[in-house]
C-alpha cells in the first residue's frame, strides 16, 4: 500500500465511525415526520459501512497485518487460512464487530424487504435498530476498538487459543449472533407496533419470519456449541448448565415461547400484550447473553472471553437498553387490548400452556444462573448451582411439555372438540408405554426420569410422524411436525446417552487392557506425534467386542506452540449412532497412563434432533415465502417470471 | 525421594484435614483410587454418582469425575477410599463441604438464604397457572 493512502485498517476504523453516524440518523428519523424518509437510506448506508469495516478487519487477518493490535494478539502467520478468517471473531473485539455486522445486515433486510405495515412503521422499527446499533458501536469505538494500531508492528503474532482452532467453534458465534440479532429485529418490530398501537395478525405475519429465523439459528448455534464442547473439551459431556450455555439457552426459551404465541396472534388475534412482552424478553435475554459471555462477570469454561475492565460499560449498556425496552412496554402496553379469550381444549389453549411452561423453564434457568452471583454479593457465601439442581427442576417440566406437544397439533383452533382425539393418540400412547417397558426390562434402566424420557420421546416422535403423514399437509404443519420430531429425537439422545452411558477411569501400562459394557479396550502404544503448530502424545487404543475388533481410538494430549497451551484431543469413534470416547490423561511416573473411556449410546441423536428442529423452521419459513410470493403474483396478474422473495432470507 | 505431583496433591489434601478429628479418624486415602475404580460395582456406582456432583477446585467448572487435574484425582481417591470404607456418600459430601465450602458441591444447599432458588420452580408454575386462569375466563 502506498504510504500516501491510509491503510485499509484505518479505512475500516473510519467506516465504523460513519456507521455510528448512520445509526444516529436511523435513531432520529422517526422523531419528525419530515425525517421519516431518511430511515431507509440511513439503514442501507449503515449496513454497507459495517460490511466494509468487517471486510477491512478480515483483510488485516488474512494478510497478517500485525500493525493492527487485534491481529497481533490473536493471529499468527503459521495459522491455517480458515482460522485466520474465523480468528476475526474468536476474540472479544472481533466478536463484537461481528455482532454489529450482523445487526447492520439485518437492518438492510428490514430496509429492503416489503413492508405492508407502512413506511412510518418501518422507520420506527429501524429507529430501534439504530438505538441498539449506537449502543454497541459506542462500546466498540470507546471501550474496545478493534482497529487499534501498533507502531512499530511486531514481526509475528501471538497466535489463537488452540481450543478455538476448530470448525465447530468457528461457526458457533456467527450462528448464535444471527439468532440474537433476529430477536433484536423482532423487538424493534414490537416497539414499532407499540408506538403505532397496531398489534394484530398483520403485525404477527410480518414478524413471524424473523422470529422463526432467530429460533432456527439459536437452535443451531446452541447445538454447535454443545457439539464443540463435547468433542473438543474432552470431558465427555454435552451440556453442563454452565452460565455461558444458559446465557444462550434463555433467549432460545423466550424465542420458542414467542414463536408459538405469535401463531396465536396471527390466527386468532389473541395474546397481543403477551406476545409483545415475549419479544421484549427475547431482546433483553439476548443482551444479557451477550453481556454474560463478553463481560467476564461469570467465570466458566468460556474463560477466554473474560475481560472484566469492559464489564462496567457493557453493564451500563445492558441496563440502558433493557431499561428503555421495559419503559416502552410499560408506557404503551396498557393501550393495547389483550384480544380474544378462548377455550382450554383449543389449540391456542395448549399453546398458552406451552408458553407458561417455557416461562417456568426460563425462570429456573435464570435464577439458577444468577443466584450464586447474587448470593455472593449479598452475604459473601459462594455456592455452586450445577446439573443436580437444573436436572431435577427442568426435566419434569420438559417431559410434561413433550406430552402436551404431542397433543396440541391435533387440536382445532378456537373451539376444542376432543372427539377422535383418543383414537389418534392411541398409537403414540402404545409406543410410549412400549418404550418405557423396553427400557426397563431389556436395557435395565431404573431411574424414573430416564424411563419418562424414553416414553416422552416415543410419544412425541410417533405423534409428530402421524402429523406429518396426515392428509392436507401445509408448509407450517410440516415445519411444526419436523421441529417436534426433532425435539423427540433430542430427548431420546439425551436420555439414552445419559441412562445407558458406561464409563471407566483407569490407569494402566502399555500392553494392558480393561473391559467396560462388553467392550475390551487395549492400550497398544503411546507415541509422540507432531502437527503444524503442536506436538502431542498419542495413545493407540484397540477396541473390540465379542472377540472382533470394532475400532481404534487415538486420543492425544497436545501441546500447542503459539500460544503455548496444553489441550486434550479425545479419541472418538461412532458406534451405532453413539460414540466410543476416550481421553488420554497423565502418566503417573511409573509407566502407567490414565485413560478415561466412555460408551455413549445414541448421543448423536441430540444434535441430529437440533438439525431437524432447524429444518422444521426452514420449511415453515419456506411456506411464508411461498404464500407471500403467490399473493404478490396474484395481485400483479401478468407477472413476468418468478416473483422476487419479498422477505429477507438472512 | 521425589514426590510426583499427584502424591503431593494427596499429601496437601490430607494436610488440610481438620486436626481435631483424630480419634475415630477418616480411613486412609489410597492414592491409587484416583485412577482405579473400586472392585465392588455398587460402591463404584455410588462413588461415581457423588464424583459427578463435586467441583474440581482448580478447574473451570468441571466435576472431579470429568477432570484430569491432579487435584481432581486426589479428591477421587478420597471419595473412593471413604465410600469403600462404608461411609454414606452424603457424609463424604458434607465433610468436603465443611472443608472447602458449599462451592465444592454442584448441588446447592437448602438453607434460608437459598430459599428463593428452590422456591422459584414451584412459584413460576403457580404464577403461570394464575395468569392462565385469567386468559381462559
Amino acid at each position: 500500500m502506498s504510504p500516501l493512502l491510509p491503510s485499509l485498517a484505518e479505512l475500516g476504523h473510519l467506516a465504523l465511525w460513519m456507521a455510528a453516524g448512520a445509526a444516529l440518523v436511523m435513531a432520529a428519523a422517526p422523531l419528525r415526520p419530515a425525517l421519516v424518509g431518511l430511515a431507509r437510506p440511513a439503514a442501507i448506508a449503515h449496513g454497507l459501512l459495517l460490511i466494509a469495516a468487517f471486510a477491512a478487519m478480515s483483510h488485516a487477518f488474512l494478510v497478517s497485518d500485525f500493525s493492527v493490535s487485534l491481529v497481533a494478539t490473536n493471529s499468527h502467520t503459521a495459522k491455517p487460512l480458515l482460522y485466520k478468517l474465523t480468528g476475526v471473531w474468536a476474540n472479544h473485539e472481533g466478536s463484537m464487530l461481528l455482532w454489529v455486522l450482523i445487526l447492520g445486515v439485518a437492518g438492510l433486510g428490514v430496509a429492503l424487504s416489503r413492508m405492508p405495515l407502512g413506511e412510518t412503521f418501518r422507520a420506527r422499527a429501524l429507529g430501534s435498530l439504530g438505538i441498539v446499533a449506537l449502543g454497541f458501536l459506542a462500546f466498540l469505538l470507546f471501550a474496545s476498538n478493534p482497529f487499534e494500531r501498533l507502531d512499530p508492528a511486531p514481526p509475528e503474532g501471538l497466535g489463537l487459543n488452540p481450543l478455538l482452532q476448530d470448525p465447530g467453534l468457528a461457526f458457533h458465534p456467527p450462528t448464535l449472533y444471527v439468532g440474537y440479532v433476529g430477536l433484536v429485529v423482532a423487538f424493534a418490530l414490537a416497539v414499532a407496533a407499540l408506538l403505532d398501537g397496531k398489534v394484530g395478525p398483520a403485525w404477527a405475519r410480518a414478524t413471524r419470519p424473523w422470529v422463526t429465523l432467530a429460533w432456527a439459528f439459536l437452535t443451531m448455534g446452541i447445538a454447535l456449541g454443545s457439539w464443540w464442547a463435547y468433542y473438543e473439551l474432552g470431558w465427555g459431556g454435552w451440556w453442563f448448565w454452565d452460565p455461558v450455555e444458559n446465557a444462550a439457552l434463555m433467549p432460545w426459551l423466550a424465542a420458542t415461547a414467542l414463536l408459538h404465541s405469535i401463531r396465536v396472534l396471527e390466527t386468532r388475534d389473541a395474546l397481543r400484550n403477551w406476545t409483545l412482552m415475549l419479544a421484549i424478553a427475547g431482546f433483553t435475554l439476548s443482551m444479557l447473553g451477550t453481556f454474560i459471555v463478553r463481560s467476564g462477570l461469570l467465570t466458566s469454561v468460556h474463560a477466554f472471553a473474560v475481560d472484566p475492565t469492559r464489564g462496567l460499560f457493557l453493564l451500563l449498556l445492558l441496563l440502558g437498553l433493557t431499561g428503555w425496552a421495559l419503559l416502552v412496554w410499560a408506557l404503551r402496553a396498557p393501550k393495547v387490548a389483550e384480544g380474544a379469550r378462548f377455550a382450554m381444549t383449543s389449540r391456542e389453549g395448549f399453546l398458552v400452556v406451552n408458553n407458561l411452561l417455557m416461562m417456568a423453564l426460563l425462570a429456573i434457568v435464570f435464577i439458577g444462573t444468577l443466584y450464586p452471583m447474587a448470593l455472593e454479593a449479598w452475604n459473601g457465601r459462594q455456592i455452586s448451582v450445577g446439573p443436580p439442581y437444573f436436572n431435577a427442576t427442568t426435566v419434569p417440566l420438559i417431559v410434561l411439555l413433550a406430552v402436551l406437544m404431542g397433543l396440541a397439533p391435533f387440536l382445532a383452533w378456537k373451539r376444542g372438540t376432543t372427539t377422535g382425539l383418543s383414537r389418534r393418540l392411541l398409537i403414540p400412547g402404545i409406543a410410549a408405554t412400549a418404550a418405557a417397558a423396553a427400557a426397563l426390562a431389556l436395557l435395565g434402566v431404573s431411574g424414573l426420569l430416564a424411563l419418562l424420557g424414553f416414553a416422552a420421546a416415543a410419544w412425541l416422535g410417533i405423534a409428530s410422524l402421524q402429523l406429518l403423514l396426515r392428509r392436507g399437509l401445509t408448509f407450517v404443519r410440516a415445519g411444526t411436525a419436523l421441529a417436534h420430531l426433532g425435539v423427540a429425537v433430542t430427548i431420546l439422545g439425551a436420555t439414552a446417552s445419559g441412562a445407558l452411558q458406561r464409563e471407566a477411569l483407569v490407569s494402566l501400562p502399555v500392553g494392558d487392557g480393561f473391559e467396560v459394557a462388553g467392550f475390551t479396550v487395549t492400550l497398544e502404544e503411546v507415541a509422540p506425534r507432531a502437527g503444524p503448530n503442536w506436538t502431542a502424545l498419542e495413545a493407540t487404543l484397540a477396541v473390540g467386542r465379542n472377540g472382533a475388533p470394532v475400532t481404534t481410538l487415538r486420543p492425544q494430549a497436545r501441546t500447542y506452540t503459539s500460544p503455548p497451551m496444553e489441550t486434550t484431543e479425545a479419541g472418538i469413534a461412532m458406534w451405532r449412532a453413539g460414540d466410543l470416547y476416550a481421553v488420554l490423561g497423565k502418566p503417573d511416573g511409573s509407566g502407567r497412563w490414565q485413560i478415561h473411556f466412555w460408551v455413549k449410546p445414541l448421543i448423536h441423536f441430540i444434535w441430529w434432533g437440533a438439525l431437524l428442529m432447524a429444518a422444521g423452521a426452514a420449511v415453515a419459513l419456506g411456506g411464508t415465502f411461498r404464500v407471500t410470493a403467490l399473493a404478490r403474483r396474484r395481485r400483479t396478474a401478468p407477472a413476468p417470471g418468478p416473483a422476487p422473495l419479498p422477505l429477507p432470507a438472512e | 525421594m521425589a514426590m510426583s505431583a499427584r502424591q503431593l496433591a494427596v499429601a496437601l489434601l490430607l494436610a488440610a484435614a481438620p486436626a481435631g478429628a483424630s480419634p475415630p479418624g477418616p480411613p486412609a486415602v489410597d492414592p491409587a483410587l484416583g485412577t482405579t475404580p473400586l472392585a465392588d460395582p455398587v460402591q463404584e456406582a455410588r462413588a461415581m454418582a457423588l464424583m459427578h456432583e463435586l467441583r474440581c477446585l482448580t478447574c473451570q467448572n468441571q466435576t472431579i469425575a470429568d477432570s484430569n487435574a491432579d487435584q481432581a484425582e486426589a479428591m477421587r481417591a478420597l471419595v473412593r477410599s471413604r465410600i469403600a470404607a462404608g461411609e454414606p456418600p452424603e457424609s463424604v459430601r458434607a465433610d468436603l463441604i465443611a472443608r472447602y465450602g458449599d462451592w465444592v458441591s454442584f448441588r446447592p444447599p437448602a438453607r434460608p438464604d437459598t430459599l428463593a432458588l428452590w422456591a422459584v420452580p414451584a412459584l413460576a408454575l403457580v404464577v403461570g397457572a394464575l395468569v392462565a386462569r385469567r386468559l381462559f375466563r
